[in-house]
């Protein structure tokens, strides 16, 4: 991510176009089409909503309900690297708590300084590896049996 | 379609096959309490008041949600039914921001009646005391989510009947709020057509006509009989 050419950008454009071509521009592909432009343009944004919506032919409320339902999408621009800390009942009692903190610290951190934080925190209610417990998911990897102190590391050698 | 008798509070009635039990049980002067349905638009069943005991049936049933069977028995008010009324009513108030003195719709609200006819007196659920926006962006209504209670009337009624579906839900859980077209202000909708039926339709405050003070909000769903059955039925003209 970060600064973006405007060729690549037309790349996605027609990249999403082609997704909901494949699916016959049908309306029922909602999902299928915004979970694609998710992963394209890492958020959805207000203009991304308004074409799939026009060319889908949804009412524009329909499309941002389903876009705010799941937690898979995100409406905002995400940052550089993204942690994921699993808040299921395992995780949590295992000091999902702790990892979460420090996380949030980072963003603290950069914000007070009048940065831009380049960490993204999200929650997951369970990924469904509680032997894992507790666990982070960072920028795709799983980190198992993590330590705020090795969470720690990681974010710092990521360097945010 | 064929005629199928069932059982209602042990009075027997007939419906027609895909009927609801909600709509037998009205036609024969047994009124269930409900929030979300409305005569004339499709139900969803998202207030869950109108949940009633079907025999053979180990869970409630919402019954606008429930088409009749042959031999089916209903009961639609016992004592167990009336305390899980009481305490979704008292969900509800606890959950968003339910101030009848200063509510425009206050003395003329479904939720404030259904509440009286359920003997809620007081809220043994904390109150959540959510911030939630006020909308006054319209130039004719208003719309505050803090006395919405997602029954979602406005939703179905402005895109079944309007045909403009400018609401709907957006998020979840305690997210869960009213968003016109893409969460933009209402008055910047493009598709809103000011024609003021989901206002009308609204079971309370959260939808008003601007300028009305505490009180003052008299709705008049009385259209909605003449444009759904008007159109089903293609008859333009009101009886005299």
């Amino acid at each position: 991510m970060g600064t973006t050419a405007p060729t690549v950008k037309d790349n996605r454009v027609k990249l999403l176009e082609r997704a909901m071509s494949r699916q016959g521009y049908a309306s029922h592909a909602l999902i299928e089409v915004l979970h694609t432009a998710q992963e394209l343009f890492g958020y959805l944004s207000v203009d991304l909503l308004k074409d799939v919506a026009k060319k889908l032919k949804l009412p524009p409320s329909r499309v941002l309900g389903v876009a705010t339902f799941y937690n898979f999408f995100s409406l905002k621009p995400k940052a550089e690297h993204t942690a994921l800390v699993c808040t299921g009942t395992a995780c949590y009692v295992a000091g999902a708590k702790d990892l979460l903190e420090a996380s949030e610290h980072r963003c603290k951190r950069a914000l007070a300084k009048g940065e831009t934080p380049k960490l993204t925190v999200q929650q997951a209610r369970c990924i469904g590896s509680c032997g894992l417990a507790p666990a982070v998911v960072l920028d795709g990897g799983i980190l198992p049996r993590v330590t705020k102190a090795e969470l720690e590391k990681k974010l710092d050698d990521l360097g945010v | 379609m064929s005629v199928k008798t069932l059982t209602i509070d042990g009075k027997m009635m007939t419906g027609v096959e895909g009927d609801t039990v909600f709509t037998v049980a009205f036609h024969n002067q047994v009124q269930i309490p409900r929030l979300c349905h409305l005569g004339g638009v499709p139900d969803v069943g998202a207030c869950r008041m109108c949940l009633v005991e079907v025999e053979g049936r180990s869970k409630l049933s919402a019954s606008c949600m429930t088409t009749i069977e042959e031999g089916m028995v209903v009961r639609t008010d016992t004592e167990q039914l009336r305390e899980y009324r009481k305490l979704l009513m008292e969900l509800l108030l606890a959950e968003g921001n339910h101030v009848c003195s200063v509510c425009v719709s206050n003395g003329n609200c479904e939720l404030q009646d259904l509440a009286t006819h359920l003997g809620v007196d007081h809220v043994r659920v904390p109150y959540r005391h959510p911030r939630r926006e006020v909308d006054l962006s319209h130039e004719r209504f208003g719309l505050d989510q803090n006395r919405c209670i997602a029954c979602t009337r406005c939703v179905r009624t402005c895109d079944e009947v309007e045909g403009a579906h400018v609401w709907d839900m957006a998020g979840r859980g305690e997210k869960l709020h009213l968003v016109a077209d893409l969460g933009e202000p209402w008055g910047n909708s493009e598709n809103c057509t000011k024609c003021g039926k989901c206002v009308q339709v609204c079971p309370t405050g959260a939808l008003f006509t601007k300028g009305s003070a505490v009180g003052e909000m008299e709705k008049d769903r009385s259209f909605l009989k003449y444009i759904v059955y008007g159109r089903e039925r293609h008859q333009w003209v009101k009886k005299p």
